[in-house]
């Protein structure tokens, strides 16, 4: 018996006339998790993406059980058995679990033209139950946590009967605790007999999940073979094609004691209470805390996205009576959000377009005056070049086209042709690799050094820990406890991000 | 502070109600007249037509899309049927036929220049609307058309004698079009199709039959709409269905679909916005205020009706955030504080 379940032949691909993918040939190992790493834009979720029927192949072939596999569109690989779990998630929310899974093919009422909800219950009350889901079939989706959603997601693969499950960074909105959930899920599919692809760029889980690892670089694959003949070291210097040092750029910044952004007992009732602290011009202050400790939500109130009933705001030393994100932008602050593909870009224009966005007053006389294109242009293709993003056509190119990593960059761009006073980032390295991880730091570490006060929101301690000099930690929306450079301390840290579960 | 959070959603929650209700109890009092049956089947008589219409366009809202060719498409289908029988002594149901017929080409033009090539729903119907009602003068030679007598009997004609055939028809599509919205697989998916047409597609949905479908329905709705609307009024008149896309695209929005996509009803929702709208432009009459304020009227207060349910919607968005710190807590910080 064969025991490769899905067979990769000399695949190239190219979008835009840039290759994607050059003479990929290797094979997914039956019944077992692949692990597949990568930078950004190595060619991951491309390669994915032919699997699932989402984009044809240009040239190779591929053969699931040995026989020629050609995907004409998704419904073709789920029909054969490919469930892709896609890292934003495809469910509709405005409908209920049962509706999600069935949308496909929904069991009829006998004869007749009419739902069997009856059925439809029963079987989606299964599927629930093999994902460990304890919610009725009948729950909206948009009800769900992001991590029950994936829970849905996958039972909707069940559903199909999927013998090849894809995971495309599946954790990145998921809490530790949703987190574990999912591996003993995706080991207990594994055991059932099911073939799993599992992205990411979380390494450690990598080496954790997978028994085979296959890495990609520039489209081709520059490393396959079992875990045990891997480490994430290992991983790193194939995926970057050298050695690296160091995780984090050098701190070359500054704190000066000039304040950039003070905060004074900003409450807002059932978000946050009493905040009170002060980010100094050329300071990296760290904001750390679990999900739901309302380090988001503190953050769109600065931004005056959301309003608070008490408490001061001051930029740059003067006190804001009233605040609104233009406003907030005028006075020098600037907002990298969480969430980049609904809040922070455009999608559908193109990357020149997305980065002038915020600055585009600035290069014109008045609103209805004509922009001056040339200067915007110069402007904009030196931010391109400067933070290294991978386009082919700046200006008509769209965003949505760009992997992670560089659209983070691109929504970073987009605020440094306004040379802000305060930066704002949240969550600026979510499901981005190492090596755009580390171009993300080295851009905040320069506009730190150039007097820009950065506040840095973050669920990686160690992130924060190695480009941060303060760190604000945050729990229950207060502020548990600042400690500095030289307090750094993991432990000491998380007790205090905990302190309410702790005591309470 | 709890229970008025509470009341307030249920308030923004039920606004179609509400506002249907005051509507509803302002004109009662300022015209008796208003409270009686007679006032209440004159309404829905009336409602029933843009009803039928709104019901057509609430499938093809709930995608996200709009089809601005109703109007249009009413006038060229009614005046197509009335020459049919008037100069060709047609009988009634083929007459009736052919003008669901119009309808669904309309219907299938629509959907042929959105899915296939992929023109956004606003130009396209606009398109069709501006040239359908060039094909219906045409054909008509911006004449009035009168429709048979048999026509008109049969529009004041009452089933069991009470119930006037309009509103049972209106009746039958609203049932129909509900059953067919929360029941059947292509109801769900013209839900899912506009919550996210991207993820739809990914999921492997024919999201071009989809749209098809709510626009050949659309086109068959306006149709019959219209056909209900002439059997009570006799004729086809050359300004006939001009501007019947706003009312309709109105009782839509005021019945709380939302015009993204994804979200709405037909029944209650549609139903109660046709019937609001028609309620308004009744009650104008019968407090007899100047017959050239009443559109303006009318156009106020439905715009106002939009207003509150775009306020409504930024409440119920803030209403609905997740809090992070527990009743308990702020009691406790109350307490702390003072």
């Amino acid at each position: 018996m064969n025991d490769s379940i899905l067979t990769f032949e000399n695949i190239d691909k190219s979008f835009f006339g840039v290759p994607v993918l050059k003479d990929i040939s290797f094979q997914l190992p039956r019944g077992q998790v692949l692990g597949l790493v990568g930078e950004n834009g190595a060619g991951k979720s491309t390669l994915m993406n032919l699997v699932g029927g989402v984009v044809p192949l240009d040239s190779g072939r591929m053969l699931l059980d040995g026989n020629p596999y050609t995907p004409r569109g998704p419904s073709d690989a789920s029909a054969a058995g490919v469930a892709f779990i896609h890292q934003e998630l495809n469910l509709f929310t405005n409908l209920s679990i049962a509706e999600n899974i069935f949308i496909n093919g929904f069991p009829r009422f006998h004869w007749l033209p009419m739902l069997n909800r009856t059925a439809m219950r029963t079987q989606t009350r299964q599927f629930l139950d093999a994902v460990d889901l304890p919610v009725s079939p009948d729950t909206l989706v948009e009800k769900l946590s992001p991590g029950e959603r994936q829970l849905a997601e996958i039972a909707k693969a069940l559903s199909f009967n999927a013998r090849l499950i894809i995971f495309d960074e599946p954790t990145t909105s998921l809490t530790a605790r949703e987190t574990e959930r999912l591996f003993a899920l995706i080991e207990r599919l594994r055991s059932d007999g099911a073939s799993i692809v599992y992205i990411s760029h979380i390494l450690t889980d990598v080496m954790r999940l997978a028994d085979e690892i296959v890495v990609l670089r520039d489209g081709e694959v520059v490393g396959h073979g079992r875990k045990e003949e891997f480490s994430v070291g290992r991983m790193i210097s194939l995926m970057v094609g050298r050695d690296i040092q160091q995780l984090y750029p050098p701190r070359t910044a500054q704190a000066t004691d000039r304040p950039a952004l003070e905060v004074r007992g900003v409450s807002q009732p059932g978000i946050v209470d009493k905040i009170d602290f002060t980010l100094y011009k050329g300071e990296t202050l760290g904001v750390f805390g679990l999900m739901g400790s309302g380090r988001t939500e503190l953050a769109r109130i600065l931004f005056g996205m959301d309003g608070c009933e008490e408490g001061e705001i001051a930029i740059d030393g003067v006190v804001q009576s009233k605040l609104s994100p233009r406003h907030c932008i005028d006075t020098g602050l600037a907002f990298v959000t969480e969430n980049r593909r609904e809040e922070g870009l455009l999608m559908d224009i193109s990357i020149s377009n997305n980065i002038g966005l915020v600055a585009l007053p600035h290069y014109a006389s008045s609103t209805f005056t004509p922009l001056h294109e040339q200067r915007l242009n110069g402007q904009i293709d030196e931010v391109v070049g400067s933070l290294k993003i991978k386009v082919s056509d700046v200006r008509r190119q769209a965003v949505k086209t760009l992997s992670g990593g560089n659209q983070q960059k691109a929504v970073i761009g987009k605020w440094l042709l306004r040379n802000p006073q305060v930066l704002i980032v949240d969550e600026p390295t979510r499901g981005v690799d190492v090596g755009a991880k580390y171009e993300i730091y080295t851009i905040l570490a320069q506009l730190a050094a150039e007097g820009t006060g950065v506040l840095f929101i973050s669920s990686e301690l160690d992130e924060l820990m190695g480009v941060c000099d303060r760190i604000l930690v945050m729990g229950n929306g207060e502020v548990q406890a600042i400690f500095s450079r030289s307090e750094f301390d993991k432990e000491r840290i998380l007790r205090a991000a905990f302190r309410e579960q702790v005591t309470s | 502070m709890n229970t008025n959070r509470r009341t307030l959603q249920l308030v923004l929650q039920n606004t179609p109600y509400i506002l249907f209700v005051v509507v509803f109890l302002i004109f009662g009092l300022l015209s008796p007249r208003f409270f009686t049956v007679q006032a209440a089947e004159t309404i829905l008589k009336q409602a029933s037509y843009i009803g039928i219409v709104a019901v057509g366009m609430t499938f093809v809202i709930l995608t996200g899309g709009i089809d601005l060719s109703v109007g249009s498409n009413m006038y060229v289908s009614a005046a197509v049927a009335g020459l049919l029988m008037q100069n060709l002594k047609a009988p009634v149901w083929l007459g009736l036929l052919v003008c669901l017929g119009v309808g669904v080409i309309f219907g299938l033009v629509n959907a042929f220049l959105i899915t296939k090539l992929k023109i956004v729903p606003f130009i396209a119907t606009l398109g069709t609307m501006v040239a359908g009602k060039g094909v219906g003068l045409l054909f008509s030679q911006s004449i009035q058309i009168p429709f048979p007598d048999s026509v008109l009997q049969l529009g004041s004609t009452r089933l069991f004698g009470i119930v006037p055939l309009p509103i049972v028809i209106f009746g039958l599509v609203v049932l129909a079009a509900h059953l067919v919205l929360t029941m059947t697989p292509i109801g769900r998916r013209i839900y899912a199709v506009g919550n996210d047409a991207d993820a739809a597609q990914k999921a492997g949905l024919q999201v071009d039959r989809v749209l098809a479908t709510v626009y050949i329905a659309s086109g068959l709705l306006a149709a019959l709409g219209g056909f209900v609307s002439v059997a009570q009024q006799g004729v086809v008149h050359p300004g006939f269905g001009e501007g019947y896309e706003f009312n309709a695209i109105a009782a839509v929005v005021l019945g709380g679909t939302s015009l993204f996509g994804g979200l709405g009803t037909v029944f209650p929702g549609t139903v109660l916005g046709a019937v609001l709208i028609q309620m308004i432009q009744t009650g104008l009459i019968f407090t007899k205020v100047d017959i050239y304020m009443q559109p303006l009227i009318t156009a106020a207060i439905i715009l106002f009706a939009i207003l509150l349910d775009a306020f409504r919607n930024t409440q119920l968005q803030k209403l609905r955030r997740r809090n992070i710190r527990t009743d308990k807590d702020i009691a406790a910080g109350a307490v702390s504080s003072a």
